[in-house]
């Protein structure tokens, strides 16, 4: 076959015939991707809230507090945590954490869902806050107060090396979480005791936590 | 024979004499970024050898149908829909590797080797032997990309393929981070240019 001239009428129609056809396909690979692909995203948010609340808790449907999204988590009618969705500028993007209060406001567990920071160094967040052998950058189990920062700004949890930005922006999601949580947690507990007791112990651990500055 | 030799010839061409990274230098920009670790940098080759040879099929089909001055458009369409179609099968079936290559993903589309193969060959050859070429410089692709990805891997946090051969505590950070990737390319590209020169 002749290759076709270069006239106006055969470059208009041989380019429109070329994206015609390729956004067909496209559609065509869109269409039957879709579905796994938001299938992807829900299964790995929903394991992520699994993985930061107590074993066994049944997950109630997504609410919002403070601008954040949470999911509270029962055993029977009981309430035992809740697992919040929270955000922050890091170094290189924004940080999305999901991570999980009990009933007393200790941190169960988190998990970075998405980050942009350096490969090598901030990319550590992922792991370094729940490193059980090393009490000082250790979240895992502490109270929040909601005032987490790293010891280079006078706080007690040990910032990731050459990675202060990152670690700052961590712990600054992680009490926003707090937040939230706390919010979320006045609209949970109908029982008013166990809201009085709640508030009065975190009270008293935020005075103990300034004397000890 | 000559027909078979020919076939062979373009499929060696472009692993080893005219290796895209080492010998033509193109694509650097994958080529620094993505090599963090072996099974990033063989991914990014993978999707790259896969888009190189369908495009390169596609153009060398449509080659007469494709009126000269219209030529590059056309190729970039081609080569953006099946970028795209990486994309989304990726994100659908391979979410860890998507979410390490992200954005460099699309940028496939103005990779200067597959437009580069479009137009240097593709638009000129038969199908057979397009397919071929394709396959050969994505192949070579891969392979740069997967070796420097291990050296950076090795030196910078003790592993290889995610196996750890030394506790990261004596690794050197410098290899994960950009400086790493021009020091490993420009030590293996002396390296090529050696032994290219000896044989």
């Amino acid at each position: 076959m002749e290759k076709l001239q270069s006239t106006f009428k055969n470059m208009v129609l041989s380019l429109v015939t070329i994206s015609v056809v390729a956004a067909g396909a496209l559609a065509g690979v869109y269409i039957l991707t879709l579905n796994t692909i938001n299938a992807q995203k829900t299964a790995k948010q929903k394991q992520a809230i699994l993985a930061v609340l107590p074993e066994g808790a049944t997950v109630s449907d997504a609410e919002k507090a403070n601008g954040l999204t949470v999911y509270k988590a029962y055993i029977g009618d009981k309430w035992v945590g809740t697992a919040v969705e929270t955000e922050e500028n890091g170094f290189g993007g924004p940080q999305k954490i999901m991570v999980g209060f009990d009933a007393e406001g200790r941190i169960i567990n988190y998990e970075v869902l998405e980050h942009q920071e350096t490969p090598g160094l901030g990319d550590h967040i992922a792991e370094w806050f729940k490193n059980a052998a090393k009490p000082g950058q250790n979240i895992i189990g502490r109270k929040a107060t909601g005032a987490f920062t790293v010891s280079k700004d006078g706080g007690d949890v040990d910032a990731i090396t050459a990675a202060t930005i990152s670690s700052r922006a961590f712990l600054n999601a992680i009490n926003k979480a707090y937040s939230a949580y706390t919010e979320g947690e006045v609209q949970a507990a109908t029982g008013a005791s166990q809201l009085s007791n709640d508030s009065t112990e975190t009270a008293e651990v935020n005075i103990e936590t300034e004397v000890a500055k | 024979m000559n027909i078979e030799n020919n076939a062979l010839k373009t499929l060696t061409n472009g692993i080893l004499k005219e290796n895209p990274t080492f010998a033509l230098v193109l694509g650097m920009c994958p080529t620094l970024a993505t090599t963090t670790s072996a099974v990033n940098g063989m991914s990014m080759g993978l999707a790259t050898l896969f888009v190189l040879v369908c495009s390169n099929v596609v153009i060398s089909l449509l080659k007469n149908l494709i009126p000269d001055k219209v030529r590059i458009p056309a190729f970039i369409v081609v080569i953006a829909t099946f970028v795209t179609m990486v994309q989304l099968v990726m994100q659908a079936y391979l979410p860890a590797i998507y979410e390490v290559l992200g954005l460099f993903i699309p940028l496939i589309v103005v990779n200067c080797i597959v437009l580069g193969r479009a137009e240097a060959f593709a638009a000129k050859n038969t199908v057979g032997l397009s397919a071929l070429d394709g396959l050969g410089m994505g192949l070579g692709f891969t392979l740069s990309l997967t070796v420097i990805g291990a050296i950076r891997e090795l030196l910078g946090s003790g592993a290889i393929f995610g196996l750890h051969i030394f506790p990261e505590y004596y690794a050197m950070l410098i290899f994960v981070l950009a400086p790493g990737a021009f020091i490993a390319l420009a030590y293996l590209m002396a390296a090529v240019n050696k032994l290219q020169k000896k044989s």
